[in-house]
């Protein structure tokens, strides 16, 4: 198994989260704001701030994460494990050229990674030498996707990564996870829109009030929903319904 | 009845060298819900501030009720704050967090009117006791119930909804919609809707205009652009836009298979 999460539990806010996902398997983690989705996601990543300390256990590929030391935690992101959040702008350096950044997690195991070779892979050919700020929404989320692809993780993340992203732009980067990732990859995506996770993933999980309360291939969860909260998520999603 | 009569309409920030608006013309008519699409950078939210006359145009003209507005300056503007309301999608950074709903809502009518206050949030869904309370003891969805009462405070005619859902949870988003529409009924509203997301224009709209830098590209009934759009940017952004139901019928159909 590539990522077992058993029992985690974040202060209140997550309680008794388990959920594994094998290699190249793509899982949708659903949810409204509130419901513990994110910090599901910085636990497994190590980022929760210090005041949430996470119990239970993660692990990637059997090691314990949960308790690792921070040096080594920072060797495995970017390496093993990749994110990418919803706010390309943040997770960006301002004051250096995306062509550096993207070598950036190259550096961790000494590989080295041709920044045109890696931009070109996702559609920014010639970028190399622009600032964050010189590129447009969508431009920069690539960029931070080739970062987190540059060392074929075992492991990405997605957290709403299309969510401040125009439909057109959202499509581009969609079909470039879905083509991009490594197939031995695992996924982890995140995220409130229904149609965005029937397109990307082949499970998922249903998360309300730090608990998953429905997991399953998302043809079952989505066609054939056993709890009250996901046909109501479903429901509401789908406004031609309500015409 | 003509609502709003825009023709030619161009704004260029100048400084900025960005031409927002290139040349754009539209009828509102009264009673219409008349939705506005566009991706960043196509000009919705220039267009939604020259409509309010919150801006003026480099050239061209908008009337509201068969006056012009476009070159008015703001002290002959009063019949417009008041027959004219603008909904934000941030209800969180469109309320005083200092006020209480009460102050909140009676704003516009320029002095404190509890009994009107009372009235309009009982037609908004939220209990008479929310007028005591400040905006932050209200969830997004609530909050963006009282900017709605507010809005309607001086009885306008017309209510713009610039992104009114875009920051609320799925769950939120379709009562705050529905909610939209039972209004437009039952004070005889004129609604412009403005958002970035098609399925939630469909679902509120009877009119749509779809933009793209600067340009109208296609008007017409729902209908019609949803069903047989004949701009090709039209049928880009119907096909790019996650479809709920096509992914649940491809689910389904792979239980055949």
């Amino acid at each position: 198994m590539t990522l077992s999460v058993t029992g985690l539990r974040v202060g209140d806010l997550v309680r008794n989260v388990s959920f594994d996902i094998g290699a190249g398997e793509r899982v949708g983690l659903i949810g409204e704001s509130g419901s513990g989705k994110s910090l599901t996601a910085l636990a497994v990543m190590g980022l929760l701030p210090e005041e949430l300390p996470a119990s239970g256990s993660v692990s990637l590929h059997g090691r314990e994460l949960l308790g690792m030391s921070e040096k080594d935690l920072s060797r495995l992101r970017g390496d093993e494990l990749a994110m990418v959040f919803q706010e390309p702008m943040t997770a960006l350096n301002p004051a250096m050229r995306v062509g550096r950044q993207v070598t950036e997690p190259g550096r961790i195991r000494g590989r080295r990674h041709r920044a045109e070779e890696l931009l070109d892979a996702v559609g920014l050919p010639g970028t190399a030498r622009a600032y964050p700020h010189q590129l447009s929404g969508g431009q920069r989320q690539r960029v931070v996707l080739a970062m987190a692809l540059a060392n074929e993780p075992s492991l990405l993340i997605c957290d709403e990564p299309t969510t401040a992203l125009d439909v057109t732009v959202q499509a581009q980067i969609l079909s470039l996870v879905k083509t991009s990732l490594p197939a031995e990859s695992a996924l982890l995506f995140i995220t409130h829109d229904l149609a965005v996770v029937a397109s990307v993933c082949e499970r998922v999980l249903v998360m309300l009030d730090g608990e998953i309360v429905e997991a399953g291939s998302t043809r079952e969860v989505l066609t054939q929903p056993k709890h009250e909260y996901t046909r109501k998520l479903l429901d509401a999603s789908d406004l031609e319904a309500r015409r | 009845m003509t609502m709003i009569e825009v023709r030619d309409l161009e704004r260029r920030y100048a400084r900025r060298d960005v031409h927002a608006l290139r040349g754009v013309s539209f009828d509102v008519e009264a009673g219409q819900r008349f939705g506005i699409v566009g991706e960043s950078g196509s000009g919705k939210s220039t267009l939604v501030r020259l409509l309010a006359a919150l801006d003026k145009p480099t050239a061209g003209t908008v009337s509201f009720q068969g006056r012009r507005i476009d070159h008015l300056p703001e002290r002959r503007l009063g019949f417009l704050r008041s027959e004219l309301q603008i909904v934000f999608q941030d209800p969180m950074g469109s309320l005083d967090p200092r006020m209480r709903v009460l102050d909140i809502v009676s704003e516009p009518l320029g002095r404190r009117e509890p009994d009107r206050v009372a009235e309009l949030l009982a037609a908004v869904g939220l209990p008479a006791d929310a007028a005591g309370r400040y905006p932050h003891q209200f969830s997004g969805g609530q909050r963006q119930r009282i900017s709605i009462a507010r809005a309607l405070a001086p009885n306008p005619s017309v209510l713009i909804a610039d992104e009114p859902v875009s920051a609320l949870d799925v769950s939120v988003r379709g009562q705050i919609l529905d909610l939209l529409g039972s209004l437009v009924e039952q004070f005889a509203l004129t609604l412009v809707f403005v958002s970035h997301d098609l399925g939630v224009v469909r679902h509120v709209c009877d009119r749509v205009a779809v933009m793209r830098r600067g340009e109208l590209v296609e008007l017409g009934d729902v209908a019609q652009v949803y069903d047989a759009p004949r701009h090709g940017y039209t049928r880009e952004l119907l096909e790019a836009a996650p479809n709920l139901r096509a992914e649940l019928a491809r689910l389904r159909g792979g239980e055949d298979a």
